[in-house]
């Protein structure tokens, strides 16, 4: 078997995505396969190529500062899953010291 | 099963023929007995499509006419799922401006089609509110992701649906289904109000029975959007204005590298049909080569996971969407929350994009794809100094079936080939139904534009439908 390319585990961290150890086997299977299929990128030569992150060209496309209607704050809570005095609610972030 | 298109059903609503209460409620039969089988839709309202049918002013130029609308495409207090468990209690709080200007045409946004999950995958079989058949094609997928907006018109439970294609996602599934499918260019359409999945390669775009009605739903689709600073500035047109002309004298480009041996039989054939078809109505057939076009699949899963990594960081649990039961601490609610809302692909495709995305990778992976991606556009630059139009397969096979054919993530990415390189180059494409012999799977073949050379593609696509039916 070819060498492991990707540390899905890892990456699940960065990702902040629990996976199952059954996921983590097959993602990794999976994925190496489409990396060394990814591979044959390294045969263009691209030295002298700008990345193309876009398309068309779109630049400083801002539009006009204008005040208008935006959502309420009821509409915007609507769909939390967890919603109190029009916010929502989180877990605690801040530990208390020990 | 409801027949006739968009034409067809302005004509009898116009002529005092149906109403369009009636109408909603013909297509609410048909889904009520087609769907079952089919699960063309997810969910469908009845009652808020008969209220807008109530006030349809069908002096406008899609008045009374309901369209079918992809899951991923918000309607202001509906269901807007993605296929996604994550979303399952989602409600909408406002209307996508593809939405919003249908409405503005007349039409009746109705039904919310099935996909794969967050427009991820090729065969519709991705989604968490189960599979979809192919009515054109019993017992095999009807393609994706837009696989419940092409199943739905290919069923005669819609008379035309919006899809949104950032791979293939609207012209594979419309091929496989034997129907027309649009991807309008890069821009042409706002993508305000739909679920971003890869901001630089998504694009809403029409399912239809004809060209025609293609042409006429980019008529309400098209324009500037000041909510979208992606949207083109670019003057809209009369995208019907070309339909009926001759296409004497265009030239067509057949690239090499596109007449692959690995393409079936009747993909090859559809092909050569369309050649001979487009040569007696006076087009120059060109051959020419995209030197690039191996690289177009390596190049796409790299940006559009890298994208869908970043997009979809904000399902987070937190503002909407499920929420994991039990958790401890902030953390273990993001990761638990999305372990428990994300089916696999999805997840997949989030750990690539990630990792492509990560220290130390980004320069090998993400950076050289978009340099390749430089090159596929340039290719297309090179080519259409040289020919107006480029014609190709959708897919490189029929729509596989259902159940038995089972594939490798990597052996489905590499059979979007064909589509792709619109998306990575912003370019228009549409595919058009090939006729098969009686009881064969459906194929359609796909014609490439320039930039915002809309109208003459649907002349050119509509002249060859046509010329083959």
């Amino acid at each position: 078997m070819a060498q492991a390319l990707i540390d899905v585990a890892y990456i699940a961290k960065l990702a902040k995505l629990d996976l199952t150890p059954e996921e983590t086997a097959s993602f990794s299977a999976d994925l190496n396969q489409v990396l060394n299929h990814v591979a044959q990128l390294e045969q263009w030569d691209t030295s002298e190529v700008a990345p193309m992150y876009h398309p068309l060209p779109v630049f400083d496309a801002v539009r006009e500062d204008i005040p208008g209607d935006s959502l309420s704050n009821d509409a915007a809570v609507a769909n939390a899953p967890a919603a109190e005095d029009g916010q929502f609610r989180v877990p605690k972030v801040v530990e208390s010291a020990h | 099963m409801l027949n006739g298109s968009i034409s067809y059903w302005r004509k009898q609503l116009t002529s005092g023929a149906i109403t369009p209460t009636e109408l909603v409620d013909e297509i609410s039969s048909a889904i009520e007995k087609h769907n079952p089988a089919v699960n063309a839709y997810i969910s469908w309202d009845k009652e808020s499509a008969k209220a807008a049918a109530a006030k349809a002013d069908i002096s406008l130029p899609l008045g009374g006419i309901p369209i079918a609308v992809k899951d991923n495409i918000c309607i202001q207090g509906e269901p807007t799922r993605c296929a996604s468990r994550i979303l399952d209690t989602f409600r909408s709080p406002y209307d996508a401006t593809a939405i919003t200007r249908l409405r503005a045409a007349g039409a009746i946004p109705f039904g919310r089609a099935n996909m794969d999950e967050f427009a991820m995958g090729s065969f519709g079989k991705n989604s968490a509110y189960g599979v979809t058949d192919n009515p054109a094609a019993p017992g095999h997928v009807p393609g994706g992701s837009s696989s419940g907006s092409a199943a739905a018109v290919a069923g005669g439970m819609a008379i035309a649906a919006l899809g949104s294609d950032t791979g293939g996602s609207i012209r594979q599934p419309a091929s496989h289904c034997g129907i027309v499918g649009l991807k309008p260019t890069y821009g042409r359409v706002s993508r305000y109000g739909l679920v971003a999945f890869a901001s630089s390669l998504d694009q809403i775009g029409p399912l239809t029975r004809n060209v025609e009605d293609a042409a006429l739903l980019l008529n309400a689709l098209c324009g500037h959007d000041a909510k979208d600073s992606t949207s083109s500035t670019e003057p809209t047109a009369d995208f019907t204005a070309g339909l009926g002309q001759d296409i004497k004298g265009v030239r067509i480009g057949l690239p090499k590298e596109y007449l692959s041996e690995g393409n079936d039989p009747a993909v090859a054939a559809a092909v050569r049909t369309a050649v001979q078809k487009l040569t007696e109505l006076g087009a120059e057939i060109v051959e020419i080569s995209l030197p690039h076009a191996e690289a177009v699949v390596a190049a796409y899963y790299i940006i559009a996971c890298a994208e869908a990594s970043s997009n979809l960081s904000r399902f987070d649990g937190i503002r909407y969407g499920h929420r994991a039961a039990n958790t401890n601490g902030l953390d273990d609610l993001y990761s638990r929350s999305r372990a428990e809302g994300f089916g696999a692909e999805v997840k997949r495709r989030i750990i690539l994009g990630t990792y492509v995305l990560s220290s130390g990778f980004y320069d090998a992976y993400y950076a050289k794809a978009q340099k390749v991606r430089a090159l596929v556009a340039q290719d297309f630059a090179d080519a259409f100094e040289k020919v107006d139009f480029i014609l190709g397969p959708v897919a490189p096979t029929p729509a596989p079936a259902l159940e038995g054919s089972d594939m490798t993530p990597l052996q489905i990415y590499l059979a979007d080939i064909y589509t792709i390189p619109a998306n990575l180059a912003g370019l228009p494409g549409i595919s058009v139904p090939c006729p098969q012999p009686e009881g064969a799977r459906p194929v359609g073949v796909q014609l490439l534009g320039k930039h915002f050379a809309e109208v003459d593609l649907l002349r050119v696509a509509s002249a060859l439908e046509t010329a083959l039916s």
